[in-house]
This record gives structure tokens, sequence and C-alpha cells, in this order.
């Protein structure tokens, strides 16, 4: 009982009581989860949907914004470093998209994104205070060594995000704190957040600052190791973290393997491999549980490749009337026969008896 | 204005024997319909329609389906979310106010507020939902592969006697099992036997037990007889059944009136009013429903309409085969939209508040095709709906009729 009296079991008691009430009320509204109910007062209430409500919407660049939001109670506080995956709703359909957390751990979670394409575009520009956004509980390696270590840091462009969280954790915390950061970005107005970098930097010894202009200076180069040896002499002993576009991405992890340091680098990588779309269609199928794969034309139904290669397939009507034959995309790009539109969203529940491949795809099935 | 009845009359009359269980809808036809060709035998109802016609109706529809979904976005799900905002007010509300019951306008308003919330609840919402009418918006609270409702029957199980086979075989004789729901005969082309003579009294039971019965039609009872269901597949629907029944009964009609009887001393008239909320419910959506495929001038189909069946005579066969109740915005509302019977059969998966914008075009080619588009208001097809099941409780002819035929032949 004593216990009670400090932070921790007070929490969980809480939490117990709590999970006592939504028990209790569901005797009420089964079949309908309570929280369906509680939402009606609480925006943030749900059973099946981990929601956050935005808090403040900060520009940062002409082509980006700072969202915090303060999630709903079953959100796990992030690691410096760490992403989530972020919902809204774009005309009635939510999407999805990952960010990386650019708050410090411990804080509100807040992402930083840059405008280029459909879902950044939204939220960067129609992203209100008060807004509901969906989310996913944050996942990710990219995060700060467990001992303290001397650290260097390369990013360029949104790539600081997972970065500018590590170092808000560290820096201002720690007075052993050693960290490089090397910053490209295409010219000043176009870099995230260079006024509270430069304040750190003037304020903690344990930070120092390189912002490259490649505008003016042109992009670092890793076919040798000329420019960090450099911006960084002893970049060899540091352990080293890199965020930013593909080709720099796989340029330094060259580099550092040709070094024989492959271990001291730790690479996150924004871009997902996109599903072009393959004109006429067909392909290959791969059905990931059943372990089988078949090659099939445009407009073969997945269904009926499905069942002839020996997959068990769930199936009614057939003919795109029931849903019973929903199956999960886990990637690739599916083309629906009625309509002739494509799909390639990741985990998208698709009606296999009128889609047809249009390219690679992978079932989960 | 019926044509059943004289197709009924030309084929031999029905044997008394009891037909043998209707066997699982099974066939290999997969994927989109072709858009060309024409079934063995086309309704007599659209047999004016040349092959080149059916196709051009079927284009025709789907450039109706083409259009709304082009459209669809985020005023549709602005629709479906006040509408479940609504409904749960009303859910809440109306129990809220149930456990102070003992106060007759307390009785009242929470009986009907509960009862209204119900019929949003399993019409406009869960049976829409079910279909997946909303599945685009790709929210996990409001999709066909999530939802329950509050009704007996469990959702997955109705979404396979509903969406997978009444949908597709849509009032094929022999293949449709939402025909008559096993223990009704509705139409002349189902064979009588002697269990029909309780036709009405059935029909009348059914009304206020309505989710019961839909709960049990569920089971498939007689698919385990005939061999066509596993017992596992039986058990597991069974099991899921019990559950479900009994967290039902738990709350409507012991935890609800438990806590008015606690609070205000409430319990008995709590009891009632849960009892008539879940009854009302239940002889509407008998009510709407049994209108969207029984009034008089629905037609019914052979199984040999739908061999070769293409795109456009599906199409013809959902829309002969249902029938719309005319009413205001409210009234459609209150239906779930299955006022609109005939576009959501032809659309079963497009938003349900887009029936309304869709019902006039697609009345316009009805028109336009000679197809008989079969609407009223409720009072009319219900009647209707309810001389027929009195109708049917007799044999097509009755003895003395077959003498007087065979004498004018
Ligand atoms: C782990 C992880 C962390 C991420 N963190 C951030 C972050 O902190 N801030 C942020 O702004 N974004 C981040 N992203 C990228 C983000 O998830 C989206 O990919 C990005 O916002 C584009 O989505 P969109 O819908 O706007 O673009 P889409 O409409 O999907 O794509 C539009 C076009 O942009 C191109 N494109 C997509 N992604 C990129 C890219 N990264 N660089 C260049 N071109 C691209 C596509 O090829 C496409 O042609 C992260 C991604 C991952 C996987
Ligand atoms: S099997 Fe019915 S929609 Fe695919």
């Amino acid at each position: 009982m004593v216990e009670i009296l400090h932070g921790k079991p007070i929490t969980l008691s809480c939490m117990g009581v709590k999970s006592a009430a939504l028990r209790a009320m569901s005797v009420f509204t089964t079949p309908i989860p309570p929280e369906e109910y509680l939402r009606l007062v609480n925006p943030l209430a749900s059973s099946r949907q981990l929601r956050g409500v935005v808090t403040s919407v900060t520009p940062e660049t002409p082509t980006s914004a700072t969202i915090t939001f303060r999630p709903g109670s079953r959100w796990q506080p992030h690691q410096a470093g760490q992403w989530a995956r972020v919902g809204v709703e774009i005309d009635g359909v939510r999407q999805w998209r990952s960010y990386s957390l650019s708050a410090p751990a411990g804080a509100d979670p807040a992402v930083t994104v840059t405008a280029i394409g459909r879902v950044s575009t939204y939220l960067v520009r129609n992203t209100k205070v008060g807004d509901i956004v969906f989310l996913a509980p944050p996942q990710g390696d990219f995060v700060l060594p467990a001992g303290p270590r001397p650290l260097l840091m390369l990013t360029a462009g949104s790539g600081i995000t997972p970065v500018m969280s590590m170092i808000r954790t560290l820096v201002p915390r720690r007075k052993d704190a050693d960290v490089v950061l090397v910053h490209s970005s295409r010219d000043r107005t176009a870099s995230l957040f260079t006024d509270e970098l430069q304040e750190l930097a003037a304020e903690h010894p344990g930070l120092h600052l390189v912002h490259r202009y490649t505008t003016d200076e042109g992009r670092i180069s890793f076919a040798d190791s000329g420019d960090l040896d450099r911006l960084c002499p002893d970049w060899r002993s540091r352990k080293a973290y890199v965020c930013g576009p593909t080709e720099m991405l796989d340029a330094a992890h060259a580099l550092w393997e040709r070094t024989g340091l492959p271990d001291t680098l730790t690479v996150e990588r924004f871009n997902t491999a996109l599903a072009p779309e393959v004109p006429g269609g067909g392909g290959q199928i791969t059905f990931e549980k059943s372990d089988k794969q078949v090659e099939v034309d445009g407009s073969t139904p997945l269904l009926l490749a499905g069942e002839e290669a020996g997959v068990i397939m769930p199936s009614g009507c057939r003919m795109g009337i029931c849903r019973t034959c929903l199956t999960p995309l886990l990637s690739g790009r599916i083309r629906d026969l009625r309509t002739g539109e494509t799909h390639d969203d990741e985990g998208e529940l698709i009606q296999t008896c009128i889609s047809a491949a249009a390219g690679p795809v992978h079932l989960d099935c | 204005m019926t044509i059943t009845a004289d197709q009924t009359a030309a084929k031999p009359a029905p044997g008394p024997l009891t037909p043998a269980p209707i066997p699982p809808a099974g066939t290999k036809r997969t994927g989109v319909l072709p858009t060309q060709g024409r079934p063995v035998e086309r309704p007599a109802a659209a047999a004016h329609l040349t092959d080149q016609q059916v196709e051009e109706l079927g284009d025709e529809l789907d450039a109706i389906r083409d259009e709304v979904l082009a459209q669809r976005g985020a005023q549709d799900a602005a629709y479906v979310r006040r509408m479940i905002k609504i409904c749960r007010a009303l859910e809440v509300g109306g129990r809220a106010t149930l456990l102070f019951s003992r106060f007759k306008p307390a009785f009242v308003l929470g009986t009907g507020a509960l009862a209204v919330g119900k019929i949003l609840d399993n019409m406009e919402i869960g049976h829409n939902v079910l279909h997946g009418q909303w599945d685009w918006m790709r929210d996990p609270d409001i999709h066909s592969t999530t939802y329950e409702w509050d009704f007996v029957a469990p959702a997955r199980g109705w979404q396979h006697t509903h969406n997978d086979l009444h949908h597709t075989w849509t009032n094929v004789i022999g293949k449709d099992r939402d025909v008559g729901y096993n223990i009704l005969r509705v139409s002349e082309d189902q064979p009588w036997k002697l269990r029909d003579l309780g036709n009405p009294f059935v029909n009348l039971l059914l009304a206020p037990l309505f989710e019961w019965g839909i709960a049990s039609y569920d089971l498939e009872w007689d698919m385990v007889a005939a061999g066509f269901k596993s017992k596992e597949a039986f058990k597991k629907d069974l099991n899921a059944f019990k559950k479900k029944a009994i967290t039902q009964v738990l709350k409507d009609y012991i935890a609800l009136p438990l806590a008015g009887a606690v609070l205000s001393g409430s319990g008995r008239r709590a009891l009632i009013g849960t009892l008539s909320a879940n009854a009302i419910r239940n002889v509407w959506a008998h009510s709407v429903i049994f209108c969207g495929h029984f009034p008089d001038g629905a037609e019914f189909f052979s199984e040999e309409m739908i061999d070769g069946e293409t795109r456009g005579d599906w199409y013809i066969r959902q829309m002969l085969g249902s029938a719309n109740l005319s009413g205001s915005r409210i009234f459609h509302t209150m239906t779930g939209n299955l006022s609109h019977q005939i576009e959501h059969h032809c659309f079963p998966d497009l938003p349900s508040n887009r029936y309304i914008e869709v019902a006039p075009k697609v009345r316009a080619l009805c028109d336009k095709y000679g197809l008989n588009y079969n609407t009223g208001p409720l009072p009319k097809q219900l009647a209707s709906t309810w001389k027929k099941i009195c109708r049917l409780a007799l044999p097509n002819e009755l003895p003395w009729q077959r003498g007087r035929a065979a004498a004018t032949a």
C-alpha cells in the first residue's frame, strides 16, 4: 500500500482502475467498444486506433513545418532518432507515411515534414491546431549509442530530423557530449533548424556545427575520404550516423566499408522502394504465407492465380460484391479489373477476385 | 402487373415433395462478368431486349457507378461519421434515460431513442459498413472486416449468407436462400408444402423476433443436415452466436434493468424499455427488408437465367428482383437506404448516402429499356408483401381451380 505513494505505482493503479472501468462499461456498450462512446466527448478515445491531437504547427522553411501533437494514452514514449507512422485523411481516405520524430526524447512527439508529394504537402499546408492525426507506435534502431561516445552526424535535407531529436536530447543534458554535425542543404533558407542549432552550438561546447550549402559549395564527396578528412579529421574514431538522399547513404556506406569500419556507421533511409507501374500489367505473384510463386498476365484475377497454385484463399461471390476475399497487399502494385485503377499501398486490403497483378506482387496468404 | 404467375402456370404443377436443401452456391466464374453474350434464357420481363441493348444497359450502369466513385470523398466520409455520432449519442442517451424510466416521460423518451439508435446502427451504419461501402476510407472503426453491430446475429456469419449468397444469387430460386429464408413461401416458383399453410403466422412471429430469426438462419442448420456445411464450421458459428447472444442479453435484459433498479427503482420499466426497443427495431427491419424483394412485381429467376449471364443481365436481374420504397430523406436514412433496394443491388458497395442521387438515373434507364422499376410508399409495398405471403400459404392452384382449367382446356 505504501508504494502507492510513490510515482510509478500510482500511475499503474490508475491504469488498472481505468481498464476495469472500461471493462465494466463494455457490459453496457457491447459489441461496440466503450471508447466509441467516449469519443463523443474525447476525440482521442479509440480502442483500435492510436490518435493524437495537434498542439502546434510551426513553419520551419518555406516548404516545411514542425507539427507537434499530444498522443492518446496508449502512445509509448519515443527514443531520440526513432520514427512513427502518421495517418491523415485526405479526401476522406486515410493515408499513412513514416516520419522521424524531431522532438527530444521525453517530450511530446513532433514531426518535421518537408512538402515533396501528396501527403507531405497536405501535412505542411493544411494541418491546424486541434486536428486529429492517427499514429502508430514509434519504432526504429537509428538511436543513440548505449554509452557515451564521440559522434559524427552526416545529414542532408529533411534527413536532419531524427538527428535533431538526438542532438536536442543529448547536447543540453550531457556535459560529456561530443557531437559533430555536418548538415547539407541547398542554401540557408532551405536549411532546417539553423537558428536553434547555432544557439545550441554557441551554448554547448559539446556540439560542433558544420553547415554545407550545396548551391555554393557543391555536395560532399564520399568517393574518397578527402572531404571528410577536411570537415571532421577524426571521423574514423567517431560513431557515425547518416540520413539523407539515397545516393548519399549509398556512397557513405561504401566509404565506411572501404575504410573497414562498416559497424560504426548507422544509416536511416526515408525512401521506401516504389512499386513501378508495369505497362500491360502482369508479373510474379508471391503468396508469402503459402510460400508459393506464380507468373501471371495482367488480366488473371489474383484469386484464380492463387487457387490454381494451390494456395488456400478466402472467397465468396468471386465477382467483387461480397468482400470475403479481402487479402492484405504486402507490396507491389495491383489493378482493379473493373475500374482499371491501380493500387500500391502497403497493407491495403484488396479484393483478389477482381484484381490482377500490375507488376510483381506480394500477398499475405 | 406480375408475370411470375403466368410463368409458373406454364410449368408443370409443383409436386408435394419437399425439395432437397439448396446446395451452397458454387461456381467457377471469377472476376468481372463478360460484357457480351447471352444467358441460356433471359427473364420474360427483359426478353424484348437484344444482346446489344443489354450490353449498352450494362455500360450505362457501369458509367453511373464510375461517376460516383470519381466523386466519392471527404463529404461522404463526413456523412457516415455524422451518422455514427448521432447513433452513438442516441444509444447512450436512450440507455441512460431508461435508468430512470420509473418516470413515464423517461420511459417513452429512452425507449424511443434506443430504438432509433439501434435502427441506425443496424441499418444505415451496420448493414452498409458490413457491405464494405466505407472500406475505401481505410478507417479500421468503419470497416467491413471489423464492424460488429447491436444485433444478435454475429456480423461475420451474416456477411456470408447476405453479401456472398444473397447478393450474388439475388432471387434465383434454388440459389438465393433469402427467398423465404427457408421458413416462408414468398414466390409462386417455390413448390408448395403443407407447412406453408402457416406462412402468415410464421411471418407474424418472425417480425418481432427478427434478429433471432436471422441469427438462426445464418447458422445454416439445413446445410449441415444435408452435408454441405461441415460440423466444425457449424460449431464455430454456433459458438460465435452463443457468445454474442449472451453478451446481448446480458446488456439489454440484465445489466441495464439491474442498474435501473439500483439507481431509481426502474428495473421493470427499464426491461420493458429494452424489450420494446429491440422489438420496434425488429419489426421495422423486417418490414423494410421484406419490401425489398417480396412485393408483387418483384421477379424471381431460374438457374437457366444465370447460366451465361453477362454484366448487363446481372444488372437486369438485380433491378427486376428488387423493389424500392418511396419517401422523405429521413425515411430513407431510417431504412438504411434499403428503400433504394434496386440501386443497392446494382451497386452494393457504393456509399449508401449516394443512392438517393443515383436513383433517378437508374429509373430513367429502366424507362429507356422498358424494364419495370418497382417502387411505392411503405404501406402499399408492405400490404402487397403481406397479401402475397397470405396468398402463398395455399398452393398456386387449388384442386377445384385445376379442375376448371382442365375443363376449359
Ligand atoms: C523511416 C522514415 C522516416 C522519414 N522521415 C521523414 C521526415 O522526418 N520528414 C519528411 O519530410 N519525410 C520523411 N520521410 C519520408 C515520408 O515518409 C514520405 O515518403 C514523404 O513525406 C513523401 O510522401 P508524399 O506522400 O508527400 O509523397 P508521394 O506523393 O508519395 O511521392 C511524391 C513523389 O516524391 C518522391 N519521393 C518520395 N519520397 C521522397 C524522398 N524522401 N525524397 C525525394 N523524393 C521522394 C516520389 O518518388 C514521388 O515521385 C521518412 C520516411 C521514412 C521511411
Ligand atoms: S469474393 Fe466476393 S468480393 Fe471477392
